[in-house]
């Protein structure tokens, strides 16, 4: 006697999963394809320093407001929690070092990524994506230019360059914010916390936070520019295009932020 | 010669869109590509472009660069007319470096004055109407001197006037170039002023060859429905 399982939910189930891991493959794929296309084109490189400029104002000038006010205030949060706490327990003297190596080593990155990503990735994907959807990329295949080498080099650039700057920035700011949260609700004094500050940073934690930076704004860059060039379907394709841009961007940089933890602080 | 397609197939899905058609268009003659929507006319144009890759046939050109002329411009919306019409020969890598500043402002200048619209170098497309862009997307194709130019129904959401204005300048281009074009269209006004010869497709397949007087006479089933835009007949809508 034959079973039919293609109703059983155990079947819906397993069909769901199957397409999600295709889905994943293949986008991961498309990511790599046009990672390797895009540094086979730097061989060839044909972009103004205005385009790169242009890009690097979106990336670095557009999205500091939002990428510092969501730094700052999650370190002012978190002083405000931790500062109170450690001063209690007679530990005052090391709320700055706690507060430095936390915002340089992980949420400095972290959160700028997080706001580069809502920001800037998003509207990369989306507006290549829309390119494709209206047949801007056919013109410029048509016209026999290549769109990975026209679109991807001054923004891939851009984002690697600028987001070092921005995440220095950011994490400059957060130290601050948690120093003015640390003096307000625990009283502590801002010669030590910034004594304490000096005192928990290293070079190595400079260093490593600024080669995380160049990955982050490599990887955020690239994977929403490959998503927007795999939209279709008009509208929706755009919006389809944009939220893979932002949840690849998300796991892409958390994935690099624990191969970074693990390879230097481990 | 301009362009000979032999045998051309393609498929998507294991669906025959494009069925073994050919076709063969002189130097400064336009044939024109009818049928229904979905009956593959686009996908000619794409193949010929190299925009998609085809199953098998030949495409045979006398050489020189393929232009192709969108349904709904595809102007580069980030970039003003001047960029726009330009863009081939400052991005293209065997073109740009190639001329001066100067060089392009007078090459961009020429072919705007031959699409009828001198000085709109600084707007932007979405400054213009829907006639505007799409012969600033004319003036675009013909920027590199092109051998043959693809035009993706032309006329699409003109208005009569616009639409007229549209194709006088499709027969003007071709008497300017001297290019073999090829014209994607639904339109009987498209096919009367532009034509020298018409294809006919149903299902990826040609079902008429001949001249515009010759669809116009009726002569066949294909060709009678189609003029006569009715629904009886043996061509059937999905």
């Amino acid at each position: 006697m034959r079973v039919d399982f293609s109703n059983t939910y155990t079947y819906k189930i397993y069909c769901l999963l199957a397409t999600q891991v295709e889905d994943f493959i293949s986008t991961l794929g498309i990511i790599v394809t046009y990672g390797i296309e895009f540094l086979k084109g730097l061989k060839n490189f044909n972009t103004t320093f205005k385009e790169i400029i242009e890009q690097c104002s979106r990336f670095g000038v557009s999205s500091l407001p939002i990428t510092l006010s969501i730094v700052g205030m999650t370190s002012i949060i978190i002083s405000m929690q931790v500062a109170g706490e450690m001063v209690k327990q007679g530990g005052g003297n090391f709320v700055g070092m706690l507060m430095a190596i936390l915002t340089v080593r992980e949420e400095g990155a972290i959160m700028a990524g997080f706001a580069i990503i809502s920001m800037i990735g998003s509207s990369l994907a989306s507006e290549i994506a829309t390119m494709k959807v209206t047949e801007q990329l056919d013109a410029i295949k048509v016209l026999k230019v290549n769109p990975v080498q026209y679109l991807f080099t001054p923004r891939i650039i851009a984002g690697t360059l600028m987001m070092p700057f921005v995440v220095i920035l950011a994490s400059a700011f957060g130290i601050l914010g948690g120093a003015l949260a640390a003096n307000i609700t625990s009283d502590l004094s801002y010669k030590a916390y910034f004594d304490s500050v000096w005192f928990g940073l290293s070079m190595k934690d400079m260093n490593v936070c600024i080669l995380k930076s160049l990955s982050f704004g490599f990887a955020i860059s690239l994977i929403s520019c490959s998503c927007g060039m795999i939209a279709k379907d008009g509208a929706k394709g755009v919006g389809i295009a944009t939220t893979k841009a932002v949840v690849w961007s998300f796991v892409a940089i958390v994935v690099i932020d624990l191969i970074f933890a693990a390879a230097f602080f481990y | 010669m301009g362009i000979e397609v032999r045998n051309l197939t393609k498929s998507f899905d294991n669906k025959k869109i494009i069925d073994n058609i050919s076709f063969k268009v002189e130097e400064g003659k336009i044939l024109s590509i009818v049928g229904f929507s979905g009956s593959g006319k686009s996908t000619v144009l794409k193949l010929i472009s190299g925009l998609i890759e085809k199953d098998s046939g030949e495409i045979i050109t006398t050489g020189g660069d393929v232009a192709m002329v969108f349904q709904y411009s595809a102007l580069f919306d980030s970039l003003n007319v001047f960029d726009n019409i330009s863009f081939a020969l400052q991005e293209r890598k065997d073109l740009r470096k190639k001329y001066t500043r100067k060089e392009l402002e007078k090459i961009v200048a020429e072919k705007l004055e031959l699409v009828g619209l001198s000085g709109i170098e600084d707007k932007f497309p979405s400054e213009l109407s829907g006639g505007m862009q799409k012969r600033v997307s004319f003036a675009r194709a013909i920027v590199t001197e092109p051998k043959i130019i693809l035009y993706d129904e032309p006329t699409a959401g003109l208005d009569p006037i616009s639409s007229t204005l549209i194709e006088d300048y499709i027969v003007r281009l071709k008497n300017e170039t001297n290019a073999a074009s090829i014209v994607v269209t639904h339109q009987m006004s498209t096919i009367r002023r532009t034509a020298d010869s018409v294809l006919m497709l149903y299902n990826g397949k040609a079902v008429f060859e001949g001249s515009p007087d010759e669809l116009c006479e009726q002569n066949t089933e294909y060709t009678k429905q189609f003029v006569n835009a009715t629904i009886d007949g043996p061509m059937k809508m999905i």
